[in-house]
């Protein structure tokens, strides 16, 4: 008989006012005992709507089955079918609108906890397997791969269990994308991205930091010259977007990426490092999305009084997972929504002193199918501030469309690239994750991987 | 990897450094820079090629010893490897078709004009340089300009080594003298890029300057050297690093390199206190 309690059992998670001042993860992880619990939360219906509902449609039911069975390990083989990164997954993945928002058990009370039980196989398993992957024997045939966030490593994964001799290219010195640069340290710890890099290692992929390709070599290079019989570009979509409003070069404007980039890469909340970051009292993140929670949160981690978050919409439509908005709030960061900037305000010396905003109101559905925010006549006002983040959206880079003739891209600079195998316009190129659809979601990203690995292959097999 | 070949201090706080890159030597060209990490909590920080040895596979960077990092960076030893170096970034000075030019750099920005006045020499363009220094120890690469230049001026602010004053003083002589030039090129302190483009503008003479603003990841990521040319933003590192001098709001990118210099200050002093400790 399945546990019908109607809650998920919570998940535990470090006091609001002390994790608010460090870098720890804020959630802690299920128990034993609590995952046992969820896990018998699962009906296993037989039309299993949970599984559609994954982007690389993971067999919930069956791990979760398992779990229940108390088998951690053959739980996370089932995942792993699907998943390259099931721990980062089952941190940062928005189950919310996908698996668990289609779960049965979620039509009276709360779905499964189906994000907490993947971490917590995942975590299982790195805490207790102990013995490496075996390197596959290899095919002798080169596949380099551009970027090492979730899409890359999951297509190099992928071609290397197939015996390919797969070259990551990764544009600075740590791999690992924006799961190192962008998503913190109190959400995604990078010790674990550290151990998916590992198994990478393990089964025979090279990772060639300090490569930015468009500039220490081209794609057309590496096809070429350097022997890779195909490419797979997962670059990702890293150029910063401002408002373009008066104010934004003052000192202490800061793009969310530059932002997260000096916290979370270069590690500029450790005294031991010596990349310097603003020491603010009065922060405003613009924008509502995943990475303006993080920013909201690592400014107030690094000591600011007062941190707010500009949105132009109301709590509805803020983009950002429903969890990261509770953390947030938990966490003091003052929500300031239905505003829009209009204007940054500085002093004599160029630096920040405040934001000028207008308030909005609700209208009618724009094309994005949200209520489009419409200013109120007169309404402006002024937060005083030091600091304000620009978290308003990513773009692809555009270095590698511009060294690589012939490929095409949608006119926003993303790469345009058949669904589901990545084929771009041009031979042996394949794209996938943010570089082609803009910024979006760590699974989505790795499932492009996932499929373009799939595409890889059947080329050169093809062709042999 | 990025093993540092050769080091040579060129005046007291101005050091040399070639290093073994062979990709990067490859592909640089002059107006491009790498970015560098010295060891493994350091911050990333870009310096323009010096020069490079396509044949050895090297490049040469020069760097003027301000903070925590060039400090750092100063005490490596020959034989002795940077953490990370990655380029050529940034986009290629533009030196086609100019037929004559004044190259006119300032401390150590003359290290980033000389590779520029060597490939416009190379190409037959006719080089007129003018480079000045604060006083004559810290005088650099004069012998280096000679070799390049059709015409060369020294200048010092205290007239300890060649003529007393100003950059902008010795290229305004030149141009009332008639000397006429398809573009100048200025490369230096911000205030000095400011005033030589605030002269040629009066000579209505095409003027580039090379920015040299904070920077992280060097590849258009952060945002963080953005500044302000012809009214639009820019990005010194992908955009740039060379701008029309007549355009760029120097007045913004003076203050936004004052971003971090009180934490530079004590960086440099905490690192400056770590090696004395050493030494003892």
């Amino acid at each position: 008989m399945a546990n019908m309690s109607l809650k998920k059992n919570e998940m535990p998670a470090q006091d609001p006012h002390v994790r608010n001042c460090n870098f720890q993860e804020v959630a802690l992880g299920y128990t034993e005992a609590m995952a046992l619990d969820e896990a018998t939360r699962c009906l296993n219906c037989k039309h299993s709507p949970c599984i559609a509902g994954c982007p690389v449609e993971i067999n919930i039911p069956a791990f979760i089955m398992k779990t229940a069975q108390g088998e951690f390990e053959e739980a996370y083989q089932i995942i792993a079918k699907d998943s390259s990164l099931p721990a980062v997954c089952g941190r940062v993945c928005p189950q919310e609108s996908q698996c668990e928002l289609v779960c049965v058990r979620g039509i009276k009370g709360e779905p499964v906890g189906i994000g907490r039980l993947e971490r917590f196989v995942a975590d299982r398993h790195i805490e207790t397997i102990k013995e490496k992957p075996v390197k596959p024997e290899s095919n002798g045939r080169k596949v380099a791969v551009i970027g090492s966030g979730p899409a890359g490593l999951t297509c190099a994964g992928d071609l290397a269990k197939k015996g390919y001799d797969v070259t990551i290219f990764e544009a600075l010195h740590t791999p690992g994308g924006v799961l190192v640069y962008g998503i913190p340290e109190f959400r995604l710890p990078k010790s674990i991205v550290q151990k998916e890099i590992d198994v990478l290692k393990e089964l025979g992929v090279t990772i060639r930091t300090n490569m930015v390709i468009g500039k220490s070599v081209s794609v057309d290079e590496l096809l070429d010259e350097q022997g890779f019989e195909a490419v797979f570009i997962g670059s990702g979509a890293g150029l910063p977007t401002f408002m373009h409003i008066p104010g934004e070069n003052l000192k202490g404007v800061y793009s969310a990426n530059e932002y997260l980039t000096r916290v979370n890469l270069m590690k500029a909340y450790r005294p031991d490092t010596a990349t310097p970051i603003k020491k603010s009292s009065k922060v405003a993140v613009v924008g509502g999305g995943n990475v303006a929670m993080d920013a909201a949160r690592c400014a107030k981690r690094l000591g600011a009084e007062e941190v707010y978050i500009i949105y132009r919409r109301s709590e509805e439509e803020l983009p950002a997972r429903a969890e990261e908005v509770e953390h947030a709030k938990e966490e003091g960061i003052i929500f300031k929504l239905l505003n829009n900037p209009v204007r940054i305000l500085g002093d004599e010396q160029l630096c920040v002193t405040g934001i000028e905003c207008l308030e909005m109101k609700l209208g009618e559905p724009d094309d994005s199918g949200r209520r489009r925010p419409v200013p109120v006549e007169g309404s402006e006002w002024t937060i005083p501030l030091d600091t304000v983040i620009m978290a308003i959206g990513t773009s692809p880079n555009p270095l590698i469309k511009s060294t690589t003739k012939g490929l095409e891209t949608q006119k926003w600079g993303g790469i345009i690239a058949e669904d589901p195998s990545g084929k771009t316009s041009r031979d042996h190129i394949y794209a996938g994750g943010d570089a082609v659809t803009g910024a979006a979601t760590v699974i989505l990203a790795m499932g492009a991987g996932k499929c373009a690995a799939k595409a890889i292959d059947e080329e050169l097999n093809a062709a042999k | 990897m990025y093993k540092i070949l050769k080091k040579m201090n060129l005046n007291p706080t101005v050091t040399l450094m070639e290093i073994d890159a062979p990709p990067i030597a490859a592909k640089g060209e002059p107006g491009q820079f790498v970015m560098l990490r010295v060891n493994e909590n350091g911050e990333r920080i870009p310096l323009t090629i010096a020069d490079f040895d396509r044949q050895k596979g090297s490049i040469t960077i020069i760097f003027q010893i301000v903070g925590a990092t060039t400090e750092a960076l100063n005490h490596k030893q020959e034989g002795e490897s940077l953490q990370d170096l990655v380029g050529p970034l940034g986009v290629p000075s533009h030196v086609e078709g100019l037929k004559k030019v004044a190259v006119v750099g300032g401390g150590v920005g003359s290290a980033i004009a000389y590779p520029i006045a060597k490939k416009l020499h190379a190409q037959g363009t006719v080089v007129h340089s003018i480079v000045g220094f604060k006083t004559k120890d810290l005088v650099i690469l004069e012998d280096e300009f000679k070799a390049v230049s059709d015409r060369m001026v020294m200048v010092t602010d205290d007239g300890s080594y060649g003529e007393k004053g100003l950059v902008t003083d010795a290229l305004k002589e030149l141009l009332d003298a008639g000397e006429l030039y398809d573009e100048v090129i200025a490369i230096g302190p911000v205030i000095m890029m400011k005033f030589v483009s605030l002269l040629t503008k009066k000579y209505d003479i095409k003027t580039v300057v090379s920015m040299n603003s904070i920077m992280i990841d060097g590849t258009g990521m952060c945002g963080c050297c953005r500044l302000t040319v012809g009214g639009e933003t820019k990005f010194a590192c992908v955009d740039g690093p060379d701008f029309d001098g007549h355009k760029v709001d120097f007045d913004e990118a003076m203050q936004r390199g004052t971003m971090y210099r009180d934490f530079e200050q004590k960086c440099h002093e905490d690192v400056c206190n770590l090696y004395k400790m050493e030494v003892k």
